[in-house]
């Protein structure tokens, strides 16, 4: 994306910090009294990026909101690691009810809001792939219909992850998952199978919608910025490496959300009223295997007969750099 | 006691509590340390120079300007002049070589020099007066580098020098067009402020004599006698020795060398006298070298200059025969070795002026009747450590001394002198250099590093450098010279790029502050790793907890 763009000291946009930079150019998390709204002593596992997305996301927002945030949670991840009864490690008011219905929440709560004349108060909705995509998606779509003043925020994790790595309709094709174990003639996932949120997201043409990645702090929390300042329904969708459902390394997560942008699996954008008005282009362009390799639910694509499910990720990876312009040759 | 304190009840009447009761640090397997590893720069620096420092001062701008030059000057009192003819393997060791291109390590050191000289800024005052008095003989790098190491750790100096003029090769051997003169005399100078004196005209001929009236003696005579070979030649050839032709240059008195100059050697010599016969209107300077490329012991740089100036090299070539103005060279081949043999097929050459180049010896007369110290392959002994020759209280650094004969390497034998010097004027025992670990690129993560290629010296137009003896590379100016600085990647040491910090999904690291670096949470920290992994600089290390 074109739209944060710092100086070169030392390190340039792609660093959280700088030593060298004015405060004003600092990102959110740079700084030492950050709100740090998901705070230490939540029970993630070792290198959760989704920890580390919801902290960045809820951080931004909460500045953006000068402090009047209310943040309605679906149940997954998230929810679990961060409130084991009688613990809490959210800073903002924040709430749980079901799996399905926390747009339903958030649309309450901004309705509410409206009627008390407290528009000031800003409210946010988030949870995973299966709160989002499958189980809550009737209520993410009524909020989109309706235009609510909500910006929901799906971490993208690929799979229902705390209750054992059960496949979801975010996971994508050919990947391990303990209800699509790598056997049989097409080992993992189906293809053909599986929804694209943000471009649901985008058929109900709501007035923003984006997705971005824990590899660059920078336009995420960009993207935040922007979804705050708009009213109505936004979406966001961030792609969450899980250490423990992937079979990665905890300490990759950071590495493979870049592998996934830098090979084209993941494509990062923006959109408004269902126009894509934004893509952020390849850097340094990379392999799929170099994505995929690392993670263990994909080890079979590197053993006889998994060739073809791996030339098929290839297309994949090309077909979205051709339909996004990733490597920036259309303009 | 608050009601977030309050112990558990059951059911929905318990009030919320937080989670920064519950340690996740127990988890861990591994802990994430902060290390400071040595860059590569620094250890490929002869001199001794924390490079990555001085970087680090100049990146802050006009500000840090003052502190980097200091910085510099603790190892190397002549940042000016070494900024223009070091041949600086710190940037052949650069980690930034994987990225873009190596940062110009010595266009900042000159840019700092220059600066340093223009704003009048005085060398460190020395420590106070030990009492003790040490002779240098010798003002070349090495013995200027060990006189001002010496007094600033307190005592009181003599430099002796045969020469007329202070600054030994780099007065008398490297041309004015890489090193101006004023540059020279003004660093020089400033050393000399430090109480430092030198006596020039003065040659040292008795090692005796000096231990008599000085407490210790250190011998940087460097190696300034032309070594010879055997040709045949007829009485009407001219044949001369680079090196004095080079001297006598430096002395004001250019020789008449005609229109047609051949160069026999190889060596950083050869190139300097090559470059110098066209200036001195040679329309033809031919560098006969009997190796190739790959052996050439001249820096490539330097190669690369005086063919851009029109010298010619004829590699794999022996000058067997010089008569009148002809001289006869023979073809080499290399064998299994690499070693030249001749091939028996000869060539003519006409030349009016043929300059040896092929080494150089140092002179040794004073160490005429001093068996303890012992002289092989044409240079004095030393003990490796405290650079000490075998007379109780005599040093030896430099050319005079076993190691490579370059300036920068002089500078860093020259402060080990000193500092050897100290403890043994203290009676104290000099500990060995300590071997560091190195920052290797491996454990870089150059993803952060926005690509910024090095800032380009403007180089005089090669045409226009032959006519004289003006100074061929130009300095950086300020916002150059930052941005240069900027590019370095502070290999192995922390500069506070807020990343580990930033992408902690524990929170569990704490930002200290401006200059103060970070605190890891260990109450918190899961052990993760991605710390370490997104460290751009890799000062983070992995290490398994034991419990």
């Amino acid at each position: 994306m074109t739209t944060v763009h710092i100086p070169f000291l030392q390190t340039g946009t792609l660093a959280v910090g700088g030593r060298l930079l004015d405060d004003a150019e600092r990102s959110v998390q740079s700084h030492a009294d950050r709100p740090s709204s998901l705070t230490k002593g939540h029970r993630a596992c070792q290198g959760c990026a989704e920890a580390l997305a919801a902290r960045w996301v809820m951080d931004t927002a909460v500045e953006a909101a000068d402090g009047k945030l209310v943040v309605a949670n679906a149940t997954g991840c998230l929810e679990v690691f961060s409130t084991l009864y009688p613990e809490s490690a959210w800073k903002p008011p924040w709430i749980h009810s079901l799996f399905a219905n926390a747009a339903a929440v958030a649309t309450g709560i901004a309705a509410s809001l409206h009627a008390q004349g407290r528009d000031d108060v800003r409210v946010l909705a988030q949870g995973g792939d299966g709160g989002t995509v499958d189980i809550g998606l009737a209520a993410v779509s009524g909020m989109f219909e309706r235009n609510d003043d909500v910006l929901y925020v799906c971490y993208d994790n690929q799979g229902y992850m705390n209750t054992g790595v059960q496949r979801s309709s975010a996971t994508p094709a050919s990947a391990r998952t303990a209800t699509t174990p790598a056997v049989g003639r097409s080992p993992g996932q189906a293809f053909g199978q599986g929804k694209s949120m943000v471009k649901i997201a985008m058929a109900h043409e709501i007035p923003y919608v984006a997705s971005a990645t824990v590899a660059d702090l920078r336009d995420l929390e960009h993207k935040v910025r922007t979804a705050m300042s708009i009213r109505g329904a936004r979406y966001l969708h961030v792609l969450v490496p899980c250490p423990v459902g992937w079979g990665s390394s905890s300490s990759q997560s950071i590495a493979l959300s870049r592998a996934a942008v830098q090979s084209g699996i993941f494509p990062v954008v923006e959109a408004r009223a269902g126009e894509l008005t934004d893509v952020q282009r390849i850097r340094e362009r990379a392999d799929v295997e170099e994505y995929l390799r690392p993670q263990a639910r994909f080890a079979h694509l590197f053993k006889p007969g998994g060739e073809d499910a791996l030339a098929r990720w290839r297309a994949l990876a090309d077909a979205n750099i051709r339909r996004y312009d990733l490597l920036g040759e259309r303009s | 006691m608050t009601s977030h304190d309050a112990p558990p009840t059951l059911g929905l009447s318990t009030g919320p509590a937080t989670s920064l009761a519950y340690h996740t640090g127990t988890w861990r397997t591994e802990r994430p340390v902060y290390v400071e590893l040595a860059p590569p720069c620094s250890l490929g620096c002869p001199s001794g120079e924390d490079i990555r420092g001085w970087l680090g001062s100049t990146q802050e701008g006009e500000a840090g300007f003052e502190t980097a030059w200091r910085r510099l000057v603790a190892a190397n009192p002549f940042p000016a002049v070494m900024g223009r003819i070091c041949y600086h393997p710190c940037q052949t060791a650069c980690n930034r070589t994987d990225v873009d291109e190596e940062v110009g390590i010595n266009a900042v050191e000159r840019f700092l020099g220059d600066t340093a000289l223009e704003r009048g800024w005085p060398l460190p005052a020395p420590a106070a007066s030990s009492g003790r008095r040490v002779l240098v003989v010798g003002s070349g790098p090495a013995g200027l580098s060990a006189a001002y190491h010496v007094r600033q750790l307190g005592h009181e100096v003599v430099v002796r020098e045969a020469a007329a003029e202070p600054g030994g090769m780099m007065r008398y051997g490297i041309p004015a067009y890489r090193l101006p003169r004023d540059v020279l005399a003004a660093e020089i100078r400033r050393i000399e402020d430090t109480g430092v004196r030198i006596e020039c005209s003065t040659p040292v001929t008795s090692l005796d004599d000096a231990q008599a009236e000085f407490d210790a003696v250190v011998l940087t005579v460097g190696a300034g006698v032309a070594h010879h070979v055997d040709i045949p030649a007829g009485a009407a050839s001219k044949i001369v020795d680079a090196i004095d032709v080079l001297r006598d240059v430096a002395s004001g008195h250019a020789p008449l060398l005609g229109r047609r100059v051949a160069v026999y050697g190889g060596g950083n010599t050869a190139m300097d006298a090559a470059r110098t016969a066209r200036r001195l209107g040679a329309s033809e300077a031919v560098v006969v070298y009997r190796r190739t490329r790959e052996q050439m012991p001249a820096h490539p740089t330097e190669l690369e200059d005086a063919v851009g100036e029109g010298v010619r090299v004829q590699w794999l070539s022996t000058i067997s025969q010089v008569e009148g103005q002809t001289i006869t060279i023979e073809r080499m081949e290399l064998d299994e070795d690499g070693r030249p043999h001749g091939t028996g097929v000869f060539e003519e050459l006409d030349a009016d002026t043929v300059m040896l180049a092929v080494g150089q010896d140092a002179d040794l007369t004073l160490l005429g009747d001093v068996p303890e110290v012992v002289v092989a392959d044409g240079v004095v002994q030393v003990d490796p450590t405290t650079l000490m020759t075998g007379r109780d209280g005599v040093f030896a650094a430099g050319d005079v001394s076993p190691g490579s004969r370059t300036a920068t390497y002089a500078i860093g034998r020259g402060a080990r002198a000193a500092k050897a010097v100290d403890a043994w004027l203290a009676a104290r025992v000099l500990p060995a250099e300590p071997v560091q670990r190195e920052a290797t690129a491996e454990r870089l993560q150059p993803w952060y590093y926005s690509d910024a290629p090095k800032q380009h010296r403007a180089e005089l137009e090669a045409a226009r450098r032959v006519t004289g003896f003006e100074e061929v590379l130009a300095g950086l100016d300020a916002e150059h010279a930052v941005f240069e600085a900027r590019r370095c990647m502070s290999c192995g040491s922390c500069f506070e790029c807020d990343n580990c910090f930033g992408m902690c999904p524990d929170d569990a690291i704490k930002k200290l502050g401006p200059g103060m670096r970070y605190e890891i949470d260990y109450d918190y920290c899961k052990g993760c790793g991605i710390c370490a992994e997104e460290c751009p600089c890799g000062a983070i290390d992995m290490i398994p907890e034991v419990r």
